[in-house]
């Protein structure tokens, strides 16, 4: 039935949204406050996928797998920031690019050097393995229910924390304008360092709950991290309110637009032609967006910096 | 005299609640040194930004030369005759200060989409420019970087670049500030000589300079002109000495 | 102050007077396939044509990155039009370069255009993402070309004729035309950058509101470089598609944009020598090490980390600082 079909479509295009979600929001919190583009930001999201199978295949239980692989994300990513990142806010954007570019291509090929080339799977937990019945004839699997829930409780939960707290509050001003910030006495070196690794704890988080789903491959972090920052621009840099907003919508219209171009091009062209065109414009879309937005606002939708 | 080189009519500009151009109207006439005085805060590089596009005012009208320029972006006007100086030395700092000066030169010039022939090497960009240079007391820096110089040497480079797009219209904001006695006297020097060979529109702090220069002045206070005449007139104002010139003038 | 491995004026190279690299570097290229014939086998000939290839991209993003300051992040979408209109053409049964060829400079410059009137209304990062964003709008849309590989990419029966003459299938008389394409590129970028054009350029990137205020239209002199360098990318990508007789959506991935900017980097920003030399340095690089292992970019990924950080200015850079300590010691 097309309207199961529309709505199983728009709880993945949710589930997508959610997850670009947590990896958008550690990227434009680190770009908003510290000015750095961390295009490493995607193997982040790979390694904590990677950690869980590992820490799986030792402990044989996923809740242990994920708090250990969380852990060990948050301190490969403070590692990062420590050894590497810290020595580049001063620098151009130019320069943040080729050395995560860097860091890219050594952990892409370093896992295959490690688990191999061959895509690797993790099993979800017994209690959400399920489908559910959402209405006659629609089942829906659990675990993207999980996954979406989850997403919407960090959701939740970076709102709290960025609106209701101190530590939050410094976060908004650092994005707004870090060297007042600084000026003002607080250890700015430890607030980015907070922001880091939080960032990359949360791109972690998004890679294991989505591990049971996808396959775990070299080389998974890349597409995910160029919507992510589709994702950031269009909502704005520094904005979590605008990360989640635009990630809710780049999910909706990118799954949306892949199951749904070529009956939507069927009703202007043959079907041969809609066929061929389709999921090229259906690829395209979430950057055809993209352009469209970027070209009315220049700085995205909601950007940290008044400009 | 005729047309006014600039004629301002009913701006305003707000930035939130904060009100920066409160409906303010002024003449500049061509060939006038007209300086602009006020308190920190009264809006006086909100205005002259508003004149040379970098801002859009939300309401009113600006023309330069009889015609409308209120919608056109900065290169426009710049093209027409609008030069300006920054309050906080705007330079290329990576250029030598001759190319520097040349850039402006070149726009005069035209044929700026010409793709061959070296244009460091061209006597007719880099004449007028070493002019210009030594007009400011910059010839010997003429080769530095332009990076490398102090910041009164900067501010004179700032002058130097306007004065080369030979305009209709120079609008400077505080050119003196932070410059040196010395430096000062050589700039209120250079504009004496200037004066009347176009309209120069002064945004100042300093009282001598400006009392010394300007054909008129006009105070700005809260966005809005409290005053405006000869160097004369404003100075015994008693409104002006109430709000503004009281300690300044002592 | 921000830094960056960017120099903005050319550093002085010790005494060596101003056209002694160049001069060298096209000398060393011009001598190779004579070195060759020595060494035996085309091999050194062809790998030399790639570097070469790679080159003319190279110095085309320089003017980009090094000299505007725009930092492209979809470069490798321009090369792609080119080889795509060469496969495409070479579909058709147009085996021509006297039309393949502009044929190809035409529509990656006309794409450069195109994508160039938006991106350009953008600055800093927003520039470089919209930039990949048409990157990958480029690739998605060659990928799904079903007729003309899509994925797997199209086999070319064989070089392009030039009028007729089968001048490309020669492997040695190819290399002195990629020789001298790359010659005139370089040449066209060096008196572009040293013209009235490029000094608007070069300012637009030192201070882009005061060369607005001094009453230039940074816009167009942008777009036009843009434009520019599309095109050279595209006699590039006409060049790739020739020598590797095969075209593919890979030649236009995110990850050779990447690759180009690297290219860049390695050799020293802004200076169009640097270009040439950084793209031999990554291409010889990646032969070199990809014989040793396979798992070459694991070692390749830290060096360039290690770059960054500490080797400011690229190769060039590197070069100038020995001949500085040399002189002084």
């Amino acid at each position: 039935m097309p309207s199961s079909l529309l709505v199983v479509q728009i709880l993945n295009g949710l589930q997508l949204g959610v997850l670009l979600f947590l990896i958008a929001a550690g990227l434009t919190l680190v770009f908003g406050v510290m000015d750095f583009i961390n295009l490493a930001h995607g193997v982040q999201y790979m390694l904590g996928a990677y950690l869980a199978v590992a820490f799986y295949s030792l402990t044989s239980s996923f809740l242990a797998a994920l708090v250990l692989a969380l852990a060990a994300t948050l301190v490969f990513g403070l590692l990062l920031e420590f050894a590497i990142f810290r020595h580049l806010y001063d620098r151009d954007h130019l320069d943040h690019v080729i050395a995560t570019f860097g860091i890219i291509l050594f952990l892409n090929h370093g896992v295959k050097l490690v688990w191999g080339a061959a895509p690797l799977s993790l099993p979800m937990p017994e209690l959400f393995s399920g489908s559910v019945k959402l209405a006659d004839g629609l089942l829906y699997p659990v675990w993207r229910l999980v996954v979406i829930a989850c997403g919407l409780l960090v959701a939740v939960l970076l709102y709290v924390l960025v609106a209701h707290t101190r530590i939050g509050m410094l976060v908004r001003a650092g994005a707004n304008n870090a060297a007042m910030v600084s000026a003002l006495g607080v250890n700015i070196r430890r607030l980015f360092m907070i922001v880091f690794g939080f960032g990359a704890m949360l791109a972690g988080f998004a890679g294991i709950m989505i591990a049971p789903i996808l396959s775990v491959e070299p080389g998974m972090g890349d597409t995910v991290l160029i919507l992510a920052f589709v994702v950031i621009v269009i909502g704005g840099i520094g904005s979590i309110r605008g990360a989640f907003l635009a990630a809710l919508l780049i999910g909706l219209v990118d799954t949306l637009g892949r199951s749904f171009s070529v009956d939507i091009l069927r009703l202007v062209m043959g079907p041969s032609p809609a066929r061929t065109v389709g999921p090229a414009i259906a690829s395209m879309l979430i950057y055809l967006l993209m352009a469209v937005v970027l070209y009315i606002r220049p700085s995205g939708l909601f950007p940290a910096k008044g400009r | 005299m005729g047309e006014p080189a600039v004629r301002l009519q009913n701006l305003r500009k707000s930035f939130g609640a904060l009100v920066v151009t409160d409906d303010l109207s002024l003449d500049v006439m061509p060939c006038e040194l007209h300086a602009i005085i006020g308190p920190n805060g009264a809006g006086k590089t909100t205005l002259i930004n508003q004149i040379s596009g970098l801002i859009a005012p939300d309401s009113g009208t600006i023309q330069f030369d009889g015609r409308d320029i209120t919608g056109l972006p900065v290169h426009v006007r710049a093209a027409l005759g609008l030069a300006r100086s920054f309050q906080v030395s705007s330079i290329l700092p990576g250029f030598s200060v001759l190319e520097n000066v040349a850039l402006a030169v070149q726009s005069r010039a035209g044929s700026s989409y010409r793709v061959l022939g070296r244009a460091t090497a061209e006597p007719g960009l880099n004449d007028p420019a070493l002019a210009a240079l030594a007009d400011v007391g910059l010839a010997e820096r003429a080769h530095m970087l332009a990076g490398e110089l102090a910041h009164g040497e900067k501010r004179a480079l700032e002058l130097a670049i306007a004065l080369a797009m030979q305009p209709k219209v120079l609008l400077l904001d505080e050119p003196m500030a932070g410059t040196g006695r010395e430096e000062t006297a050589r700039l209120v020097g250079l504009l004496r000589r200037l004066k009347g060979r176009f309209s120069v529109v002064l945004v100042e702090h300093d009282m001598t300079a400006v009392f010394a220069l300007a054909d008129r002045v006009s105070v700005l206070l809260y966005g809005r002109i409290l005053a405006s005449g000869t160097p004369a007139a404003v100075r015994a104002d008693p409104r002006v000495v109430a709000a503004y010139l009281g300690d300044e003038m002592e | 102050m921000r830094t960056s491995l960017a120099a903005s004026l050319p550093r002085p190279r010790g005494a060596l007077p101003a056209g002694t690299l160049p001069a060298g570097i096209f000398l060393v290229l011009a001598l190779l396939p004579i070195v060759a014939l020595f060494t035996g086998g085309s091999y050194l000939v062809s790998l030399g044509s790639r570097v070469m290839i790679f080159a003319i991209a190279a110095v085309a993003l320089d003017l980009l990155v090094g000299y505007g300051a725009l930092i492209s992040f979809g470069h490798a979408a321009f090369v792609g039009l080119g080889a795509y209109a060469v496969g495409i053409l070479s579909a058709y049964g147009i085996t021509d370069a006297l039309v393949s060829l502009p044929v190809a400079l035409a529509v990656s410059a006309a794409y450069a255009f195109l994508t160039g009137v938006v991106c350009l209304r953008t600055k800093g990062v927003y520039f470089i993402m919209i930039t990949l964003a048409f990157g990958q709008m480029a690739f998605f849309t060659a990928s799904s070309l079903a007729p003309f590989g899509g994925d797997d990419g199209l086999t070319i029966a064989a070089r392009n004729t030039v009028a007729g003459f089968a001048l490309l299938r020669n492997e040695r008389a190819f290399y002195y035309v990629v020789l001298f394409c790359l010659l005139g590129t370089y040449l066209f970028c060096r008196a572009l950058v040293a013209s009235r054009f490029g000094r608007v350029v070069r300012g637009a990137k030192e201070n882009p509101v005061r060369v607005a205020t001094i009453g230039f239209d940074v816009y167009r002199f942008q777009l036009a470089t843009y434009v520019i360098a599309g095109g050279l990318a595209g006699l590039a990508g006409f060049l790739l598609a020739n020598a590797t007789e095969f075209v593919s959506p890979a030649y236009m991935s995110w990850q050779r944009s990447g690759e180009l900017i690297v290219m860049v980097l390695l050799g020293g920003l802004g200076s169009l020598d640097g270009a040439i030399i950084g793209a031999a340095a990554y291409l010889l690089t990646e032969e070199w090490l990809s014989g040793v292992t396979e798992h070459w970019k694991v070692i390749f990924g830290p060096v360039l980390v290690l770059i960054v950080l500490f080797a400011r200015g690229g190769l060039l850079g590197l070069a100038s600082a020995l001949v500085r300590r040399l002189g002084r010691g």
